[in-house]
C-alpha cells in the first residue's frame, strides 16, 4: 500500500518536474552564451498558449508542442533584439518580456479559459516500463518526458565536445578573447537566446498539453522564475538540472496530494511551499558556490565595435 | 551588408533623448494597434477610446491621479534600489505586506482617534514593507543570494499570506463568505482633499519624492549611494559601506511600497481584500526605468501609466478589449525604450560603398 503511494508520488514528481526541467535547460543554454533572460515566465506562458491553441486547431498535440517552442523562440527573439541588437539592459529587458508575455497570454487566451485541447496521454515504454520501481517511476509517462531525459546529456555533450559548444561558452566566459580568435560572438549569443526560448516554450506547452490538458490564466504560477533560480542551483550544468527540476516537481506533487487528501492546512499556506523552497535552495547554492560558477560575462553586453 | 558603422557618441544627447522616448512610445502604439487590428478591432478608434477614457474628462484625470499614488510610491522605492544597481523586483510583495501591516493596526485598534491611528498604521506599513525588503538584502550580502529571484519569490509568498488572512482570520463575518476584512472605522481612513475624490496620499507622494530628491542631491550618504551604484568595485575600494547601503535602500524601498499598500487599503478600498493586488508593483518597475530613476519624472510617468490603466478600463467597457491589453502595452513601451536607448549612446553612419 505505502509502496504504491510512494511510487505514484515519485511518478507525479517526474511529471510535474518536466516543464521546469525544459525551462531550466533553456535558461542554462542562454546564460552559458552570456545572456541573462529573465523573461522565462512570460515565454513559458506564451508557449503554453501557443501549444494549446496549436493542438486545438490542428488537432495534433505534436504540432502544438512544437508551436509552443517556436513561439517561445519568437518571444526570446525580442529579448535578443533589445539586448544583442540594441545593447539594452538585460535585466530590465527580461522583466519587460515577462510583462509582455503574461499580457499576451492573458489577452489572447481569455476566450479559451476552461476549454481543453487534444493533449498527450501516457505511452509506457515497451520493455523498460516493466522494470520494477524504476520503470514505474520513469517509463510510464507521455512521450515528452522521454524526450526530456535525452536533452540534458545531449546538451552536456554539445558543450563539452563540439566546436559550436565551445564557441557558445566562450561568448559567455570571455567574449573579447572569443572575438579575437575570430568567432562571431553575436551569432553565438543569438543562438543561445533563441534555443533557450525554444526550450522554455516547450516547457510551457508541456504544461497545457500534458499536465493540465486545459487552458487557465496564470498557468505557469512562477515556474519560469523557479527555473531561473534552478540554473544557479545547477551551477549552469545541464545534468544537474535534473536534480533541481525533480526536487521542485516533488514538492509540487506532494503539495497537490496533501490538498487532495484534505489536509487540515489552508491551501494558501501549502501553495507557499515551492516559493519558500526556491529561496532556500537559492541561498544554499549561492552560499556554497561563492558566485564564481556563473559565466564571467553573464548579463554584460558586448559593445558594438567600430 | 556592413555598410553601416556604429559609433559611440562623444557628448550626451541632452534634450534630444526625449525624441527617443517619443519614438519608442510611437513604435509601441503602432505595434499594439496592429495587435488590435489583427482581432478586427479598429485600431484608431480604439486608441481614441483609450485616450478619451484616460484623459478626456475631469473625472478620468482624477481617477488617473488616484491610481498614480500607489504607482508613484512603489516606483520611488524601486528607483532608490536601482540607483545602487540592487534589483528589487519585490515592490508587489512589499506593497502587499504594507497593506497587511496597516490593516492589522486598523483592525486591532479601531477605537483610536485618527491622529493616533493613521500614524500607527503608517508605522506598521513601514515596518512590514521594510522588513520584506530587509530579508532579501540580508540574504544578498550575507549569502550572496540573487535579490531578483528572492524578491520575486517573496512576492508570491506575500500575496498568498494576504489571501490566507482575508480568507481566514480576518474575514468579515458579515461579508456573505466574500474574502474581505470588515470596513475600517472612520478614523482609519485617509481622508479626501477638499471636495475632490483625491486623497491625502497625493501629499505623501510629494513629500516622499522631495525627500528622496534632497537625499540624493544634498546628502553625503546619497552621494555615496549614487557613486556605489555607478561602480560597485570602485566603491568597495574606496571603502564606501556598500553592505550597509544595500540594507538601507532595500528597507527604504520596501517601506515606500508598504506605504503604497497602506494608502490603497485605507483610502481607496477602506478594507483589505485580494483585489488590492493589481500589479502596481510591476508597473512601478516600468515607471522607474522610463523616468530614468528621477523622482520628478517618476511622477510624470506614474501619471501616464495610471492613465494607461484607466484608459484600458474604458477600452474594456466600450470595445470588450481584455484588460491584459494594458500589460502588453506596458511591456512594449519598456522594450522599445530600452532598445531606443541605443540611439542615445551610439550613432549610426552610412559608410560609402568602396
Amino acid at each position: 500500500m505505502t509502496r504504491e503511494i510512494l511510487i505514484s508520488l515519485l511518478a507525479a514528481t517526474v511529471q510535474s518536474g518536466t516543464p521546469i526541467l525544459y525551462a531550466t535547460l533553456g535558461e542554462i543554454f542562454t546564460e552559458r552564451s552570456g545572456i541573462l533572460n529573465l523573461g522565462v515566465e512570460g515565454i513559458m506562458l506564451v508557449g503554453a498558449l501557443a501549444g494549446f491553441l496549436g493542438a486545438k486547431f490542428t488537432g495534433s498535440p505534436v504540432s502544438g508542442f512544437l508551436l509552443g517552442g517556436v513561439f517561445g523562440m519568437g518571444l526570446a527573439g525580442i529579448h535578443g533584439l533589445v539586448c544583442i541588437g540594441f545593447n539594452g539592459n538585460q535585466v530590465v529587458s527580461g522583466l519587460a518580456l515577462t510583462i509582455l508575455g503574461t499580457g499576451l497570454a492573458n489577452y489572447l487566451g481569455t476566450p479559451f479559459i476552461g476549454q481543453s485541447a487534444p493533449g498527450f496521454s501516457p505511452w509506457p515504454v515497451p520493455v523498460l516500463s516493466r522494470i520494477p520501481i524504476l520503470g514505474e517511476i520513469f517509463f510510464q509517462h507521455d512521450f515528452l518526458i522521454y524526450i526530456s531525459y535525452l536533452v540534458p546529456p545531449l546538451m552536456w555533450l554539445f558543450f563539452r565536445y563540439t566546436r559550436w559548444g565551445l564557441g557558445l561558452r566562450a561568448a559567455g566566459e570571455h567574449p573579447a578573447a572569443a572575438a579575437a580568435a575570430g568567432l562571431n560572438i553575436y551569432r553565438f549569443r543569438w543562438a543561445g537566446v533563441l534555443t533557450g526560448g525554444f526550450l522554455a516554450g516547450l516547457g510551457g506547452a508541456y504544461l497545457s498539453l500534458a499536465y493540465t490538458h486545459l487552458w487557465t490564466s496564470g498557468l505557469t504560477a512562477g515556474r519560469g522564475w523557479i527555473a531561473v533560480a534552478l540554473v544557479i542551483f545547477a551551477f549552469w550544468h545541464p545534468l544537474r538540472a535534473f536534480l533541481g527540476a525533480y526536487l521542485f516537481g516533488g514538492v509540487m506533487a506532494f503539495q497537490f496530494r496533501l490538498q487532495a487528501l484534505g489536509a487540515d492546512l489552508p491551501s494558501s499556506l501549502l501553495l507557499m511551499l515551492p516559493y519558500g523552497l526556491t529561496i532556500l535552495v537559492l541561498v544554499l547554492s549561492s552560499w556554497r558556490a561563492r558566485g564564481d560558477q556563473a559565466p564571467a560575462f553573464l548579463g554584460i553586453n558586448v559593445e558594438p565595435s567600430e | 551588408m556592413g555598410r553601416i558603422r556604429v559609433l559611440k557618441r562623444q557628448e550626451p544627447l541632452g534634450w534630444r533623448s526625449c525624441l527617443v522616448l517619443f519614438g519608442a512610445a510611437g513604435v509601441s502604439l503602432v505595434l499594439s494597434g496592429i495587435l488590435l487590428g489583427l482581432q478586427d478591432r479598429p485600431p484608431l478608434t480604439a486608441m481614441g477610446v483609450l485616450f478619451q477614457g484616460a484623459f478626456g474628462s475631469a473625472w478620468a484625470i482624477e481617477d488617473c491621479l488616484i491610481k498614480a499614488v500607489p504607482i508613484y510610491l512603489c516606483s520611488l522605492g524601486v528607483a532608490v534600489a536601482f540607483r545602487l544597481q540592487v534589483w528589487n523586483i519585490g515592490a508587489e510583495g512589499q506593497f502587499a505586506l504594507g497593506a497587511v501591516g496597516a490593516t492589522a493596526a486598523a483592525l486591532y485598534f479601531p477605537d483610536l482617534p485618527w491622529f493616533l491611528l493613521l500614524p500607527y498604521m503608517a508605522l506598521a506599513a513601514f515596518i512590514a514593507g521594510g522588513s520584506w525588503g530587509l530579508i532579501p538584502a540580508l540574504l544578498k550580502i550575507r549569502m550572496r543570494a540573487n535579490e531578483i529571484i528572492v524578491t520575486l519569490m517573496m512576492n508570491y509568498i506575500a500575496i498568498l499570506f494576504l489571501d490566507y488572512l482575508v480568507y481566514g482570520a480576518w474575514k468579515d463575518p458579515a461579508s456573505f463568505g466574500f474574502p474581505m476584512t470588515p470596513t475600517f472605522t472612520e478614523s482609519a481612513i485617509v481622508g479626501r482633499i477638499g471636495d475632490t475624490h483625491l486623497n491625502w496620499g497625493l501629499a505623501l507622494c510629494a513629500v516622499c519624492g522631495l525627500l528622496v530628491w534632497i537625499f540624493f542631491r544634498y546628502t553625503l550618504l546619497g552621494y555615496e549611494l549614487k557613486a556605489s551604484g555607478e561602480n560597485v568595485r570602485a566603491a568597495r575600494y574606496a571603502r564606501l559601506p556598500y553592505e550597509r547601503l544595500v540594507i538601507l535602500v532595500m528597507v527604504l524601498s520596501g517601506a515606500l511600497a508598504g506605504w503604497a499598500g497602506f494608502i490603497e487599503a485605507s483610502a481607496t478600498l477602506n478594507r483589505l481584500q485580494p483585489s488590492i493586488m493589481v500589479g502596481y508593483g510591476y508597473t512601478a518597475i516600468v515607471v522607474a526605468w522610463l523616468a530614468r530613476l528621477n523622482p520628478l519624472f517618476i511622477g510624470l510617468a506614474s501619471f501616464l501609466l495610471a492613465g494607461l490603466r484607466v484608459g484600458v478600463e474604458n477600452l474594456q467597457l466600450e470595445l470588450q478589449v481584455p484588460a491584459a491589453f494594458g500589460q502588453i502595452m506596458e511591456g512594449l513601451i519598456l522594450l522599445t525604450v530600452l532598445a531606443g536607448g541605443f540611439f542615445t549612446e551610439y550613432r549610426l553612419r552610412l559608410r560609402p560603398r568602396p
